[in-house]
């Protein structure tokens, strides 16, 4: 790793001066927020930034603390084994204890934070190599449109075809999370799927709307009544640590609990790791509302949860296998 | 039995231990303690904290008071290592496995370059009670903490159940991913020693073993279990 000197801050707001005010041809050296810094040190590492300050938000009190309540509410230094381990937590909002608990290795999610894990920055493995100047680093082509695109998006791509590699972020946007944002102006709120970029939407070099001087510091997560249930499945290619081929995130209300046959009252399900954001699938949502739960109407849900995927030429799998994972998901919450 | 045991779990918030450099104000103590570092000081207290050369090296970035503490290029941190304060150089950029290996007196070798990448294992070690990457973890950010390495279990000479359960059981081929299991397999049976294969495979994902000596490996954490289950706790 090059050089770098590393501020600690006190509060969010004294973080946020240290960052630049806009992003620029300088943006590779620029101040960069750094708190379980598992993604981030790899960066370094791999030279794809060289920042030369870090600004570490782990002194900063109160973005460490997890609430249940009416609603559950989050800071965004919340660590990974943390929510693993959360028993009220897992109990409401069982989709987002299952999508922590998925999450990489148990090293790495002792470090990692909430807030870096929505900010975390692709896996493609052409914006991964230095070597490469792909769309996402400033160039003009994304390598993965004709090259191996194996691990790509299937939904949302062009001109970038990244997927978004976060676990929680399906779990999160499926259970309708707001995102709180700190910025120089004050703070802002918005639904969490507004939070991510399409690649044509924004700046194909961003996966989100946080500007230069913004950082996440919270999410907050509605209770869901009973007889909602909810949860999350990941595919890997390697069982023991990876991120998802596809993964889901599926809540349910089913009239009477969660009993085969009972009438579906309303349902959430988004898909991860097919997409550059986590992909809501409305049309799959409106159909299943007063279905029986039962087989066929799990097989047309996952039809129609992967109607419209233009797959690339490696990846034609992730249609079927997000098709699997969301029968899979539903039969799970029978 | 006088195995040392791990450093506590502590509720998996980070601990915040006075380590006895803010009593050093104006002493020739030269540190900079987790409190110091993480808790950002501020300008009038961070001279206190930091002394000699640590305090040569805070600069402000703003005016006044308001200053934010801030470290470039070399400084001293104070951290508890396999039991034993240690006070160390490093730099913002130094990983924890690059202090262990390169920076220490006497280095420690057991933790493993591997990967370098959060990736293999190999560098696995427990800080305040969790397993961690040393190679992605900056060495800045265990000041005022406790690392434990391969090197702390054994208490006087006498293995852990786990070390004895990986040579009775065969654990290692090559040996080189052997460190960072033996690490893994301890944070997973200090939490509870009743894993089983399942808990103790999942505790184990973040490891490789080129070789492939999982079935030994597994074997092994049964077997530690098992002793240390019976073990008055």
């Amino acid at each position: 790793m090059k050089s770098f000197k590393i501020y600690s801050p006190a509060s969010i707001d004294e973080a946020l001066k240290l960052l630049p005010h806009s992003r620029g041809p300088a943006a590779f050296n620029a101040a960069r927020l750094v708190a379980g810094g598992q993604d981030l040190l790899g960066e370094m590492k791999d030279h794809l930034v060289e920042p030369e300050a870090l600004v570490n938000l782990t002194g900063i009190p109160g973005l460490d603390t997890i609430h249940c309540g009416s609603s559950l509410t989050l800071g965004a230094l919340v660590r990974l084994v943390s929510l693993e381990r959360h028993g009220e937590l897992r109990a409401g909002w069982t989709a987002i204890a299952e999508a922590a608990e998925s999450v990489a290795s148990p090293q790495i999610r002792s470090q990692a934070t909430l807030g870096g894990n929505l900010c975390q920055r692709p896996r493609c493995w052409y914006y991964r190599n230095e070597h490469a100047p792909c769309i996402k680093k400033g160039g003009h082509e994304c390598f993965a449109e004709a090259g191996q695109n194996k691990y790509n998006a299937i939904f949302g791509g062009g001109p970038s075809y990244i997927v978004h590699p976060s676990d929680l972020a399906p779990a999160l946007v499926c259970l309708d999370a707001t995102v709180t944002i700190a910025g120089g102006r004050g703070r802002r709120d918005m639904l969490l799927e507004d939070f991510f970029t399409l690649p044509n939407e924004g700046s194909v070099e961003r996966e989100n709307v946080l500007k230069a001087d913004e950082a996440v510091v919270g999410v907050s997560v509605p209770r869901l009544p009973s007889p909602w249930r909810s949860c999350y499945l990941k595919f890997r290619e390697r069982g023991s640590f990876d991120f998802a081929l596809a993964s889901v995130a599926v809540a349910l209300a089913v009239e009477g609990g969660a009993v085969e046959g009972g009438e579906i009252k309303a349902a959430k399900i988004v898909l991860g790791g097919v997409a550059p954001i986590p992909w809501r699938c409305t049309k799959a949502e409106n159909y299943l509302v007063g279905k029986p739960h039962e087989p066929a109407t799990w097989r047309r849900a996952a039809e129609l949860a992967v109607e419209g995927a233009e797959p690339l030429e490696h990846n034609g799998y992730k249609v079927r296998l997000a098709n699997g994972l969301c029968q899979k998901a539903l039969r799970h919450l029978a | 039995m006088s195995e040392k045991k791990l450093p506590p779990a502590s509720d998996r918030e980070m601990p915040d231990r006075d380590i006895g450099l803010s009593k050093a104000i104006g002493s020739g103590a030269s540190g900079l303690s987790r409190r110091a570092f993480l808790k950002g000081a501020g300008g009038v207290a961070a001279g206190g904290v930091l002394a000699g050369e640590a305090a040569a090296r805070l600069s402000a970035a703003g005016e006044g008071s308001k200053a934010t503490p801030v470290v470039e290029g070399e400084t001293k941190i104070e951290f508890t290592l396999n039991g034993t304060v240690q006070q160390v150089q490093v730099e913002p950029r130094t990983t924890l496995l690059g202090l262990l290996r390169s920076h220490l007196p006497e280095p420690l070798t057991g933790a493993k370059e591997v990967c370098d990448r959060g990736t293999c294992g190999a560098c696995t070690v427990i800080l305040d009670g969790e397993v961690i990457y040393a190679c992605a973890t900056l060495a800045l950010t265990v000041a005022g903490r406790e690392v434990l390495t391969v090197e702390g279990l054994a208490g006087e000479g006498k293995l852990t159940a786990v070390q004895r359960a990986m040579v009775a059981e065969d654990g290692s081929m090559c040996g080189f991913c052997t460190p960072g299991f033996v690490m893994s397999l301890s944070a997973c049976l200090e939490r509870n020693p009743g894993a089983d294969e399942n808990e103790v495979r999942r505790a184990c994902t973040g490891n490789l073993c080129r070789c492939g000596t999982y079935d030994h490996i597994f074997r092994a954490a049964e077997v530690a279990g098992t002793e240390l289950s019976l073990e008055p706790r």
